[in-house]
């Protein structure tokens, strides 16, 4: 039996936070970070971007309902904008997360549809870029071991919830409709994202170690620095045939 | 009355209420348009134009009406705001001016009203983004945004999403039920390891699913494209229905804007 408790939520944008303006020019820049990511990811994929950055997008969606146990009956879950970067590279990871915050939108009513824009810097592609550029710098300098991968996608994690609440305080400052000052949400809104980003940042470097002690190589993020040891040659038909 | 019932399986039918509307008969690229036009026209309005947001909520009324859409269908699923009600209750202790007593509290008639029009608004687009879903299919809404010159790649993301959202929750939940009948609880951080590996096999079943669907697509043909099933023709009578909602919604906020100069 699971006896009900409180979630430490992540908060997407509700229509009125940020005025008109300020949403509409997010909207655009979402639009071309979104045509960049599909870009990039059809580069990277080919024709099997959709059915893979489709079963993420699913994954991500589910992890988002996991719940984590913190203390005292909350608990937290994840972003999963650094996660998907790691794993799938940060174009695809990126689409992911926003066709997730898109659909959330749209079918649950989470999030304003006039903030979708924001939302969608936010936390699909403020998370994702930040999320991939810590790991990819980290494993470069460190090198590549499970406890090595495990440490960059900790600190990649971390660091990208708190850049993306950081996103959040700059929206706010230029078109925020609140009376809290500037300063006061930026201390409280970074504050708190970094102690959720120490979640973040625990359980993204978990998940990654669980997939690269199994299958590194579907760990996009290593998948040019891999010790010859290490390498797997992936055949889906013989996955499949072991049954799944 | 008939009782709303719901269709198919995957998580975004289970949001639509069938009925057989003039709402439920508009194309979706309309009424999408339609939709998130007139929230726009709510968050440009003044918060303190009160009779503005008066019309607005009876405007939404009528819709829900005329789509046959009942509260008890609407009012459950705005609980998704209820987060974001404690950022707006914060706004009166902030702000800066002349301040008003309630209950021995001093609080900052600025806060007060830009936390009534955060509320307000943020109120008012949950309920246009839930009559939206409740009255359009979650694959319609979808086909719809292709028809608006979304990215095809982005949309059909987005329906393999929705396609395989259960059949992953599902595998989500078998983990679960394995994971306890081995005899554990989830009971705190220490627990996290075991909770984070069921999520790195998870992804790793949902990759590889993706890997299966993407050759089991080939082999059907795939190359790249969807076909399209059934074509809907959308007429300009169709989109003269759905953006009287927002040209109503931009009077009344151009309105409020005037006065409240």
């Amino acid at each position: 039996m699971q006896i009900q408790s409180v979630q430490v939520h992540t908060m997407h944008i509700p229509d009125g936070f940020i005025n008109a303006p300020t949403s509409a020019v997010a909207g655009v820049i979402a639009v071309i970070g979104i045509a960049i990511c599909l870009n990039g990811a059809r580069k990277q994929l080919d024709e099997k971007t959709a059915p893979l950055a489709g079963l993420v997008a699913v994954f991500i969606f589910a992890m988002q309902m996991l719940n984590f146990p913190v203390a005292l009956g909350t608990s937290g879950h994840l972003l999963g904008g650094a996660l998907a970067a790691i794993l799938i590279g940060p174009y695809a990871g990126a689409l992911a997360v926003s066709v997730v915050i898109l659909v959330q939108g749209l079918l649950f009513a989470d999030g304003g549809l006039s903030a979708l824009g924001l939302n969608i810097i936010n936390m699909g592609l403020v998370t994702a870029v930040v999320g991939w550029f810590v790991f990819r710098g980290l494993v470069k300098v460190i090198g590549v071991s499970r406890p090595k991968v495990m440490a960059a996608a900790f600190l990649a994690g971390l660091v990208s919830v708190p850049v993306s609440s950081l996103a959040f305080v700059l929206e706010y400052a230029i078109g925020g409709t609140g009376t809290v000052p500037v300063s006061t949400v930026t201390v409280a809104m970074v504050g708190v994202h970094i102690l959720i980003g120490i979640g973040e940042g625990v359980i993204t470097a978990l998940t990654v170690g669980a997939v690269f002690l199994v299958r590194p190589d579907l760990v996009y993020g290593v998948h040019d620095r891999l010790p010859k040891q290490l390498l797997v040659t992936s055949n889906p038909v013989t996955t499949s045939a072991n049954g799944s | 009355m008939p009782s709303p019932h719901t269709h198919g399986h995957d998580v975004g039918e289970r949001l639509f209420v069938h009925r057989h509307s003039v709402i439920h008969r508009l194309p979706a690229e309309v009424k999408t348009v339609a939709m998130v036009a007139f929230i726009f026209t709510v968050i440009m309005t003044p918060p303190n134009q009160f009779w503005a947001f008066a019309l607005y909520a009876v405007i939404l009324v009528g819709v829900a009406g005329l789509a046959r859409i009942p509260a008890r269908v609407i009012l459950p699923r705005m609980l998704v705001e209820v987060p974001f009600v404690f950022f707006a209750l914060l706004m009166p202790f902030f702000g800066t001016g002349p301040t008003v007593e309630v209950l021995g509290l001093s609080l900052s008639q600025a806060g007060l009203l830009a936390g009534w029009g955060i509320l307000i608004k943020g109120t008012l687009g949950v309920v246009s983004s839930i009559l939206l879903a409740a009255t359009t299919p979650a694959r319609d809404l979808l086909l719809g945004l292709e028809r608006l010159k979304v990215p095809e790649l982005l949309v059909q993301i987005a329906s393999f999403m929705l396609r395989y959202v259960h059949v992953v929750s599902d595998e989500m939940h078998r983990m679960k039920l394995a994971r306890e009948s081995r005899g554990f609880t989830a009971t705190g951080v220490r627990s996290w390891p075991i909770i984070a590996q069921s999520g790195g096999a998870l992804f790793i079943r949902s990759y590889e699913r993706g890997e299966r669907v993407h050759l089991a697509m080939l082999s059907r043909g795939y190359s790249g494209r969807l076909p399209q099933l059934v074509t809907v023709t959308t007429t300009a009578a169709d989109w003269f229905t759905a953006m009287s909602l927002p040209a109503v919604g931009l009077l009344i906020a151009l309105t409020a804007i005037w006065v409240g100069r």
